[in-house]
């Protein structure tokens, strides 16, 4: 580790949007840092806590989570529900000391290529300064 | 079946170069062969081609394998085709994961090749630990039903609908104007035959009005829509007329008596002249009837909707103008009408929409002085200039039109006037107005450059003697016989200038003072133009974005309707079922909209003509062992699919399959962990999560 490291971001993203929104990034050849790494959901509302817990247990710097935007739901109000749950999740985690940055949650349509490797390159950025997590 | 040990063959696609360029593939497969249960790797340049799914096909039939993953491009594209393929080979489709090492890794790092290989071990080892816990499932069918709901009256709605209705399906067209035809009809000739647009459009028109198959609503907006693919239910409000539609002939004497504090602009002549409160859209509408315009009408005689007339001393009947006049009683105001018209519902298997576009507003362009009536969007110019317009289609400056109006009115009352209306002598186009503009649109409109020379050529060919200026960004006209048309265009004298004009400014006397750059010449260039003509951009039609939420469909971020796939599924949706033609997935022109729509025709019908269809075994299930009876699930569900159940004198949930969509909101919110989404299951998620949480290291538990 020491000056040899590079964060470990796992970003759990939803079929409908932001792993479309990947792909399209890809396409079009946004680049964003490698450090990011996706697992494909049906929808933001499928994301359990323990998803994002494990990921920080098991190394995992930075957790994203990407969802539709309010009202563009797959299946109406999945990303309503991951809201209200990673709002909780987040409480929980700050409490125990984790901090408040290595948890994220975006809204990323199909079309949001760009915004995609922004929201990439910009977190992998905050998960930098904060350095590697300490379990 | 009895539980086999997982024996999972890698396959790693070269994609050409688009992969092999980025990662080192022997590494990334000296690496795949260490994880647990793969059995064997290999890489071939084309996974998705022939002789690469035979590949898979033999590992499975020789026994050798009974998982795949395939590391290859996105799911979302090539799942499909390499499940079939393990379906082929006579396994279970749903021992299938992939590993999206193209879209998601070397396409998006490819100049960090080292670090591109690095993450394509880790995506592939994730896909490996799903795949060591896929399950096998077994798909359902669902019926389709046989009907086609196509949206908006335009020239693609009414090939689509057209196309459908011939191969015998059912067709509800719903457009929200009173009459089909969409901006098609408001065009005066067309490119590149110069084709009178009336004289190839309204018998499409009559086509659809009486077609058996084809259920016309007009005047009609799509208010909800539930369901999925093959069973779609759309609620449509008919809005309301005010008129008895099935007593209007269409005579159109009611929309001559309208009296002038009623008149509004007239939206078909994009607002040169003006219509009454009660009016027919256009002189060829389908249906033709009228509709009374609820916000403009004055409401004459005192004659609100729904009351018995006042009556005059000798006890006659007071009754508005356009009531009076109506020789069936259409126009009837006594009968009380709901101001918020009728909401029908439809049962549909396939959803097209064809909404269309509208023409940017000249007046966001204040450096062309649109405050000035001699400047016009080309559009307007197509009003100006088509025997249906404000003046029958002679030419004149737009400030004149009051003039000419007054001039007609005199005439047909027999009067022997002279017209004092003056007529252009140049005419100065500018293109690209809001289009590849950063201010406002990115996009190229893509027909304005045809639509210029169109018009320009039209006119010279008429008066000779009109000085036709276009100043372009640069000439784009790459359709079938595009080229040759503008080259005719610049043989009959018009004056095409490369370069921007940078400012319009409206003098005294209606004229107006251009001043522009001419960049072959590299001097500016000044000039007073009668007219001059602002070719704006294209937008997507009002209501898009709201339609493109009700279907679960999004926008790209110019707001038109967003393809499936640019290239493979250029109609297709992300909502299974819904298909999009014309302008509203992007500017296009008539022969582009009806190849689409007829592409999207024929996408539905394919989807709708088996009758049923087989749907993915993606759905949640209830351990009712498990299941602690809490109700948590019940409410959360989005598609009422789950219900408590008795199961051995316990109240358990239980989930209907055939209502459940396979959100997963119920797994994710179930305390005992007793609902499983199938191909998403907390384990399966957990272990790719796990998995590139440690760096690409397998757990085996």
């Amino acid at each position: 580790m020491g000056e040899e490291w590079e964060p470990n971001i796992i970003c759990i993203a939803c079929n409908w949007c932001t792993y479309q929104a990947a792909d399209m990034a890809g396409s079009l050849r946004y680049s964003y840092p490698p450090t990011v790494k996706i697992v494909r959901v049906p929808c933001s509302g499928r994301v359990e806590p323990e998803f994002v817990v494990e990921a920080l247990i098991n190394g995992a710097d930075g957790v994203i989570i990407g969802g539709c935007h309010p009202g563009d739901c797959h299946y109406k109000e999945g990303n309503y529900k991951a809201l209200r749950r990673f709002k909780m999740l987040k409480k929980l985690l700050t409490e125990l000391g984790v901090e408040p940055e290595r948890v994220r949650l975006e809204w990323i349509s199909g079309s949001e290529g760009l915004k995609f490797a922004e929201v990439m390159t910009e977190f992998d950025a905050t998960i930098r300064k904060l350095g590697p997590f300490k379990r | 079946m009895a539980e086999e040990e997982p024996r999972i063959g890698v396959y790693i696609c070269h994609c050409g170069e688009n992969i092999a360029g980025a990662v080192n593939i022997e590494e990334v497969k000296k690496f795949a062969e260490k994880l647990p249960n793969v059995v064997l790797v290999r890489d071939y340049l084309f996974m998705c081609s022939n002789p690469g799914q035979e590949l898979i096909k033999q590992d499975i039939r020789e026994g050798k394998i009974n998982r795949v993953v395939v590391a290859a491009c996105t799911p979302r594209t090539h799942e499909p085709i390499f499940r079939r393929a393990l379906e082929d080979a006579g396994l279970n489709k749903y021992f299938f994961e992939m590993a999206n090492i193209r879209d998601q890794d070397s396409w998006a790092h490819w100049h960090e090749k080292e670090k591109a290989t690095e993450k394509a071990k880790q995506i592939i080892a994730a896909a490996v630990a799903k795949a060591r816990l896929l399950e096998p499932l077994e798909d359902r069918y669902v019926d389709l039903t046989q009907k086609v709901l196509v949206v908006g009256g335009g020239i693609a709605g009414i090939f689509a609908a057209l196309d459908i209705a011939n191969a015998g399906y059912k067709v509800y067209l719903v457009e929200r104007n009173p009459s089909i035809g969409g901006n098609m009809a408001k065009l005066d000739k067309t490119f590149p035959t110069n084709d009178c647009s009336s004289c190839i459009l309204t018998p499409l028109m009559v086509e659809v009005a009486n077609h058996p198959n084809i259920e016309l609503l007009t005047y009609s907006e799509v208010e909800d829509v539930e369901g999925t693919v093959g069973n779609f239910k759309v609620k449509v409000r008919k809005k309301q007329t005010w008129v008895d539609w099935d007593l209007c002939t269409g005579c159109g004497a009611c929309t001559n008596v309208c009296p002038p504090k009623a008149r509004v602009p007239d939206e078909f002549n994009e607002g040169l002249s003006k219509r009454g409160a009660i009016y027919i859209q256009f002189p060829q509408a389908v249906p033709k009837k009228a509709v009374v315009d609820i916000d403009a009408c004055i409401k004459c005689a005192g004659r609100e909707f729904g009351t018995e007339p006042r009556k005059t001393k000798d006890g006659k009947p007071i009754l508005a103008p356009c009531e009076k006049v109506c020789p069936t009683g259409a126009a009837d105001r006594t009968k009380p009408r709901n101001p918020e018209g009728e909401v029908v519902e439809l049962d549909v298997g396939a959803i097209i929409l064809a909404t269309g576009y509208k023409v940017m507003d000249k007046k966001h362009f204040k450096e062309f002085s649109p405050d000035s009536p001699n400047v016009i969007t080309a559009m307007q110019m197509e009003r100006l200039i088509s025997s249906t317009g404000p003046t029958e289609g002679k030419l004149i400056v737009p400030s004149d039109i009051p003039k000419y109006l007054e001039w007609k009115k005199k005439v047909e009352k027999g009067e022997q006037v002279e017209l004092d209306a003056r007529k252009p002598h140049r005419i100065v186009y500018v293109s690209c107005v809001g289009s590849r503009d950063d201010r406002f649109h990115s996009y190229c409109s893509r027909v304005c450059c045809m639509y210029m020379v169109k018009q320009a050529m039209l006119l010279k060919e008429k008066y000779p003697d009109l000085d036709i200026y276009i100043f372009f960004i640069d000439v784009r006209t790459p359709g079938k016989d595009f080229d040759e048309y503008y080259m005719r265009a610049r043989r009959l004298g018009i004056k095409v200038i490369k370069g921007k004009v940078g400012g319009v400014q409206r003098l005294p006397d209606e004229r107006l003072w251009v001043r522009g750059y001419d960049a072959e010449l590299g001097k500016p260039v000044e000039l007073i133009a009668d007219l001059v003509v602002l070719a704006t951009a294209i937008e997507p039609s009002d209501g898009t974005f709201e339609l493109a939420r009700k279907l679960g469909i999004t926008c790209g971020e110019e707001g038109f309707l967003k393809e499936r796939h640019t290239k493979l599924y250029p109609v297709d949706t992300m909502t299974e079922g819904v298909f999009i033609a014309g302008c509203a997935q992007g500017p296009k022109d008539i022969p582009d909209s009806v190849a689409q729509a007829k592409a999207a025709a024929a996408s539905a019908m394919s989807l709708l003509a088996p009758g049923k269809m087989k749907v993915e075994a993606l759905v949640s299930e209830v351990d009712k062992e498990k299941c602690s009876g809490c109700g948590i699930c019940v409410p959360l569900c989005p598609y009422g699919a789950i219900s408590m159940v008795n199961y051995n004198g316990k109240m358990r949930a239980d989930i209907n399959p055939a209502l459940c969509k396979g959100c997963g909101v119920c797994a994710a919110a179930c305390p005992s962990k007793a609902i499983k989404l199938h191909g998403f299951t907390f384990e399966q998620v957990l272990a790719q999560v796990r998995t590139l949480a440690k760096r690409g290291v397998v757990e085996v538990l």
